[in-house]
């Protein structure tokens, strides 16, 4: 596959050392090109990539508020529409926190009205800009700063949200997850939602050095462990049609993932079985 | 000049049709409801080339007018009470991000309880936003100051949104003859859109919405305040020459015979109709009575309202609103603003009727000032 | 003076900001060795390795991504 040489996200941002945002967010532009308009929601992305007077971004890009990002990109699809500019590319980039949490109502609202718009949602599995606070997309288990494990508690009790299930629900015509450890996967995916005519949401998970609790040089690692352990499984719905995109040849044990990382380093064994006996049933049902 | 009968709300959607703007995002709540049918309606007809989403609440109804607006684009929404309510956060982010949004508010109270009757503390709870306001008396009032209110915001020394409110049901649900006019003379007076300051267009890429440190915000803050004081001249200038094209002259406030008056009742909206009857039975009968209507209540037009009030011995100020344990906002900015004493008095909340013999209670009242905020038409046996 | 709801017309302009002052480790790339398959380039957080492999320290923030997802261990992470 051929990878476009140009950057639309200028280096000088100030994400941390070994961002797996940013690694998104540039793959992704590099598909969809100048002809682009990106909106954000607030959070990490936001705050490390417009500190004023700079701005790292080089395609013309928008944020108002937490909540509402895929709103404000249905206001700027329809004026782009209004102006004959159909050839311009609308892209929204939302944290799990502003996709899953506080900003569903919005993206529902886009989704279901049709509007020609990607969402990417960008998961580190927590609210990280604001230090690692759990969101409807933290995994079982997960310690963060609201869920914390301790004398009564294991960290996150409830299962990660499902949100391209929930967006499928809406009959958009194109649904996917990706990970960026998987560029090639996650770009092809980008194009296609580039080419369809309509509201397309990719779910994008992406490991978060601060929030997960490893080293910065393992960010593309630890993405690789959740889908080589069956954890995260890429899969796109084209036209309602259901598709594993990548299959591990032989699935590895969810403790590799979960070993490697400071936020499941509490669970106990059992614990961790019960996360592996999960991720199976998954995993049996999609055949991976 | 062909008249026209129709409600408020039929005249609002009658100037955003002549205004022509891009993209429409629009959410309905009762009584706004009629706009957003009549502008579906247009477009539905072909009538109007605009975008229409249909939004899936007031909260994204602003975000897209916002987003459509960042584009570069004319935008109109409108909305009332909880709608504004849920609105609140990005109303803040429109001024801030100074979007010329026009929007129209159908006046009406918030809950708890609940009620869809009109009073204004929907808008009034937005005074500070940095939004320009401006209160209807009429219909015809209502389509003049859309087409002004655009002409205002969009002004590049200004660009701040606008607020065109009328109250709930008596205005919006109400019929009036109104001129509506032609789209030539529109045209001439509201000049299309060009933005400089905000587009999303990738061969001139920008980034709208950023991050400020301390050394930054405060200075944005005050561009606001610089923006929306200048925007008096402005106003000032587009009243004049909507005058010169429509025959019809607008000012901040509107002088009801309070010249010579020794009595001024203040008020804003649509209640000031029925004030006027009631100043015309008191000259009649030789007193000196009138009433200073607040047309335009941001920028509050300080100077104006002075200069008309400072003669008059007594002074009573009408607020459809409370500001819990100070008394009504439009009283207290006159007090804290000016050198006068005016009286303060809490009218018409939840749509409870203010009949002209209310009036009458609040001119006697007004002959002794009190530093107390005195509620009007309350039912005797509650009080 | 701040723009106009501090919008920012200069696109990528956080260039100003060289976050190589960041870096406690360097990456130094072994050309002889590199095999030029990309990972280095698709998997940099900063965007900061160009197409002929050279690595802008102006930026780069020593995260040692490259040298961990190099296949043939082409880039070493030496302290500064």
């Amino acid at each position: 596959m051929e990878i476009p040489e140009k950057e639309f996200l200028a280096p000088g941002h100030r994400a941390c050392a070994g961002c797996g945002a940013t690694i998104g967010v540039r793959l992704a532009l590099k598909m969809l090109g100048e002809n682009t308009v990106a909106i954000s929601a607030t959070g990490c992305l936001e705050v490390i990539t417009t500190p004023y007077p700079e701005t790292s971004w080089e395609i013309p890009w928008m944020h108002v508020a937490f909540e509402n990002a895929a709103a404000v990109a249905s206001g700027v699809e329809s004026a782009l529409k209004s102006l004959g500019k159909t050839d311009t590319t609308v892209v929204v980039f939302g944290g799990d926190g502003g996709t899953a949490d506080i900003g569903l109502q919005a993206l529902s609202g886009a989704m279901e009205r049709g509007h020609n718009l990607i969402y990417i949602c960008y998961d580190n599995e927590a609210y990280m800009n604001t230090g690692i606070q759990r969101s409807g997309s933290t995994p079982y288990g997960a310690s963060t700063t609201t869920s914390p494990h301790g004398k009564e508690s294991f960290g996150e009790d409830r299962p990660k949200k499902n949100m391209p299930m929930i967006m499928a629900a809406h009959g958009i015509p194109y649904i996917a997850t990706a990970s960026i450890s998987y560029p090639e996967d996650f770009m092809k995916k980008v194009k296609k939602a580039s080419e369809i005519e309509g509201p397309a949401y990719i779910h994008l998970q992406q490991p978060c050095t601060t929030g997960w609790g490893y080293s910065p040089e393992k960010t593309i690692e630890l993405g690789r462990l959740a889908v080589e352990t069956g954890s995260w499984i890429l899969y796109e719905i084209e036209e309602g049609e259901f598709k594993v995109t990548y299959r591990p040849l032989q699935r590895r044990a969810v403790k590799e993932y979960l070993n490697a990382q400071k936020r499941f380093k509490h669970l106990t064994d059992l614990e961790k079985e019960r996360i592996q006996s999960h991720v199976d049933a998954v995993c049996i049902e999609l055949k991976v | 000049m062909v008249l026209k009968v129709m409600s408020a709300n039929q005249a609002i959607a009658e100037a955003v049709k002549l205004a022509n703007p891009n993209v429409i995002p629009v959410y309905p709540i009762t009584p706004q409801t009629t706009i957003s049918e009549h502008l579906a309606k247009f477009v539905a007809d072909g009538d109007m080339s605009a975008e229409y989403i249909r939004v899936e609440s007031e909260h994204s109804a602003i975000s897209a007018a916002l987003g459509a607006s960042g584009t570069g684009v004319r935008v109109f929404t409108a909305t009332s009470s909880q709608g504004l309510a849920l609105m609140h956060e990005i109303i803040f982010a429109a001024a801030g991000l100074r979007a010329p949004i026009v929007m129209a508010d159908a006046n009406r109270a918030l809950s708890a309880p609940l009620s869809i009757w009109n009073d204004q503390q929907d808008s009034i709870s937005e005074r500070d936003s940095g939004w320009m306001q401006i209160y209807a008396e009429n219909g015809q009032e209502a389509l003049d100051s859309i087409l002004i209110a655009y002409r205002v915001s969009e002004d590049h020394s200004v660009l701040l949104p606008s607020m065109v409110c009328i109250d709930g049901f008596i205005l919006t649900h109400t019929v009036d003859p109104v001129d509506v006019p032609g789209k030539g003379d529109v045209d001439k007076f509201l000049p299309p859109y060009k933005p400089d300051h905000a587009y999303l267009d990738p061969k001139r890429p920008m980034s709208i919405g950023t991050f400020t440190d301390p050394n930054y915000y405060m200075e944005a803050r005050h561009d606001m305040e610089l923006a929306l004081e200048g925007a008096k001249d402005v106003i000032t200038k587009a009243n004049s020459e909507f005058a010169e094209i429509f025959g019809r002259k607008y000012d901040f406030i509107e002088k009801y015979r309070s010249d010579d008056a020794d009595t001024i009742i203040v008020a804003m909206g649509s209640i000031c109709s029925t004030i006027k009857d009631v100043v015309d039975e008191h000259r009649d009968n030789g007193e000196k009575v009138g009433l200073v209507r607040v047309r335009v209540f941001r920028p509050f037009p300080t100077e104006e309202i002075y200069d008309a009030i400072k003669g008059a011995s007594n002074i009573g100020v009408l607020d459809k609103n409370i500001s819990f344990s100070v008394g009504g906002v439009l009283h207290n900015e006159i007090n804290a603003k000016m050198d006068v004493k005016a009286n303060g008095f809490i009218v018409g909340l939840g749509g409870r009727d203010i009949k002209p013999t209310h009036i009458n209670e609040i001119i006697e009242k007004t002959k002794n000032t009190t530093k107390t905020t005195q509620w009007i038409g309350l039912n005797k046996e509650e009080v | 003076m701040v723009s106009i709801g501090a919008a920012v017309k200069e696109p990528g302009s956080t260039r100003k900001n060289k976050t190589g002052s960041w870096r406690t480790f360097k990456p130094i790339l072994d050309k002889e060795k590199c095999i030029e398959c990309e990972n280095c380039i698709m998997f940099c957080p900063e965007g900061c390795i160009n197409k002929d492999y050279d690595i802008d320290y102006d930026y780069c923030k020593g995260c040692g991504i490259c040298a961990e997802e190099c296949p043939v261990k082409a880039i070493k992470m030496e302290r500064e």
